[in-house]
């Protein structure tokens, strides 16, 4: 068998156990999304209509349509940090030593945990937004170009985290440390430009919160949906996908080819 | 209790191996060469290196120096090439718990790369003459030890691999599950696979390998069959012991040879246990007058072996490579 075609049936092996315990023990992804499910009701409902006010809209609507692109990156967030917490067990387990003792493509291991990883951030996103449908998120004329380029982003985006949380995951002596060390995946939304525009912002903390993954990402995302400028964000959010999946790819790779703890 | 062919091709074979953690050195030039179709067995207490070694000659960890062979691959070269002649079955085990006795089997025929009928023919195969037919649909996690062993095995067989390390098969398994295992294993060596067997047991080492190599401080301290490292400590003893140490006293005077235990009021004579020996023991004592409490003739086993040699007392000498 050649090198590829070995790669490609191995890595789906691996994705196939990968879904096998994501459908078996469900759970784990089902907390995941609570947190982006339970902040997208807290600012509908609680915020919703202050913030619309904020933004000088005449019913909360407004800020729904305004929250919800952000909500739905940071369920990528969210679902990765599954990710690397899956991963860090996964590693500890015995059967990971039985793979690296047979004659099976090296990376697929890794391959597999991301494509499952991404196929469970985009099942996570379809649900997180039919919640935000369900609370009056309707995008404004997009076109099915619009709509496509937005599937691709975000599968670029959950790409890109779950490379970096599959790093993490391999760092990570247990399954609380690799918790811990993704909890940057979660908490990077909250200093982005999800909830509030960046424009009400103070100064000094403006480019921080504008040049973070996430913000070109959500900015993007609003533009594809709502029709609202995309400008420079739109590249920046394909460089930072871009650069996080190579950088968590090299690094999870060679991690992953170091002798085993 | 078995015969080397000095014909066989070596299966496993290192020269040198080396292997450090920081500063502390694990292996410290381990030389071992094991016939094909043969058991090997590796023995040592814990924390001697056994695991270590298992881990470097299956592919799992790189070693520091060493020339090492398996298969006919170089490890350092090819690890793909040996990887695809072995199979491990270590001491904890690697099986996927999250997934049921029969997909994991069905996992590891994937990874074979059986065709989805060949794979299931296999897994049905090897669950039934493991005795997991019954547990395959359950989850690996609600396995007992032993039938997770059993799995663990049969998951490592579903490739048919020539050379297996089985790294402790039997530790912390109950009588009844370790002498199933043993049978397994002899079945294994009868269809002519070769087995690198850890251990820390004597009589597993015994009981089922050809040859045996004592690991301790990360070298080999004796190497050869059972009866060859038998014949590296002193012959058997009789153990006379005394309630009364006034007779303790008096049967020492007489037996002047005697290693004396003072505490337990017990003599250590050395002898092979053969009538005659005895018989003149015994007239010793009657002619000194004493009467033993308790006598036990204690013949050498692979105990005496391995405290003689892991236990800092001297060896005698180091057993030749005229065996193999």
């Amino acid at each position: 068998m050649s090198t590829l075609a070995l790669a490609v049936r191995d890595s789906s092996t691996m994705l196939r156990r990968n879904l096998l315990h994501a459908r078996r023990y469900p759970s784990l992804t089902l907390n995941l999304l609570l947190t982006p499910v339970m902040l997208l009701l807290l600012f509908v409902y609680v915020f919703g209509g202050v913030m619309s006010a904020g933004m000088g809209g005449a019913d909360r609507s407004v800020y729904v349509a305004y929250l919800v692109p952000g909500v739905l990156l940071m369920t990528i967030g969210s679902t990765t940090i599954g990710t690397a917490v899956s991963v860090s067990m996964d590693m500890t387990e015995g059967i990971i030593a039985r793979f690296r003792t047979m004659a099976i493509h090296r990376g697929s291991v890794l391959v597999g945990h991301v494509i499952g990883s991404v196929l469970q951030s985009v099942a996570s996103v379809i649900l997180v937004g039919a919640v935000g449908v369900a609370v009056g998120f309707r995008s404004t004329d997009a076109t099915v170009l619009e709509w496509l380029a937005a599937f691709g982003l975000l599968v670029l985006f959950a790409l890109a985290l779950t490379w970096i949380a599959v790093g993490m995951g391999l760092v990570s002596p247990n399954a609380e440390a690799a918790g811990n060390n993704a909890m940057p995946l979660i908490l990077l939304p909250l200093l982005s430009s999800a909830f509030v525009p960046l424009d009400g912002m103070p100064g000094w903390f403006r480019p921080i919160a504008e040049y973070q993954p996430f913000t070109p990402a959500i900015e993007t995302l609003r533009g594809l949906l709502l029709g609202t400028e995309i400008g420079h964000h739109g590249w920046l959010a394909v460089a930072w996908c871009l650069v996080l999946a190579v950088l968590g790819y090299f690094w999870s790779a060679a991690r992953f080819a170091r002798d085993p703890r | 209790m078995h015969c080397d062919t000095p014909a066989r091709s070596a299966a496993i074979v290192a020269d040198g191996l080396r292997k450090s953690y920081g500063d502390k050195v694990v292996l410290d030039g381990v030389d071992l060469s094991v016939p094909e179709g043969t058991i090997f067995s590796l023995l040592g207490p814990n924390g001697a290196g056994k695991t270590t070694a298992v881990k470097i000659l299956s592919t799992l960890v790189t070693a520091d120096a060493g020339d090492l062979r398996v298969g006919g691959h170089d490890l350092a070269t090819d690890p793909q090439a040996v990887r695809a002649a072995i199979g491990v079955t270590g001491q904890f085990s690697a099986v996927d718990g999250l997934i049921t006795g029969e997909e994991n089997m069905l996992l590891m025929a994937d990874l074979h790369h059986l065709s989805r009928r060949e794979g299931r023919r296999v897994a049905a195969e090897l669950l039934e003459r493991f005795d997991l037919t019954e547990a395959a649909k359950k989850p690996a996690s609600t396995y007992s030890g032993g039938m997770k062993r059993r799995l663990d095995l049969a998951m490592t067989l579903v490739g048919a691999p020539r050379i297996i390390f089985l790294d402790e098969p039997t530790t912390g398994l109950d009588p009844r599950s370790r002498h199933s295992m043993w049978q397994i294993i002899r079945e294994l060596v009868s269809g002519g696979v070769t087995v690198f067997l850890t251990t820390q047991y004597l009589e597993e080492a015994d009981e089922l390998a050809h040859r045996i190599a004592v690991l301790h401080d990360g070298r080999i301290a004796a190497e050869g069959t059972a009866d060859e490292l038998k014949r590296l400590v002193p012959g058997g003893h009789v153990r006379l012991r005394f309630t009364d140490p006034a007779g303790y006293r008096s049967a020492a005077d007489a037996l002047r040879e005697a290693a004396r235990d003072d505490e337990a009021l017990a003599l250590r004579i050395p002898s092979g246990g053969s009538q005659r020996e005895l018989r003149s023991l015994l007239d010793r004592l009657d002619s000194a007058g004493v009467e033993a409490d308790e006598l036990t003739v204690h013949t050498p086993d692979l105990d005496d072996v391995f405290f003689a040699l892991t236990g800092g007392a001297a060896v005698p000498h180091q057993p030749t490579e005229a065996a193999r």
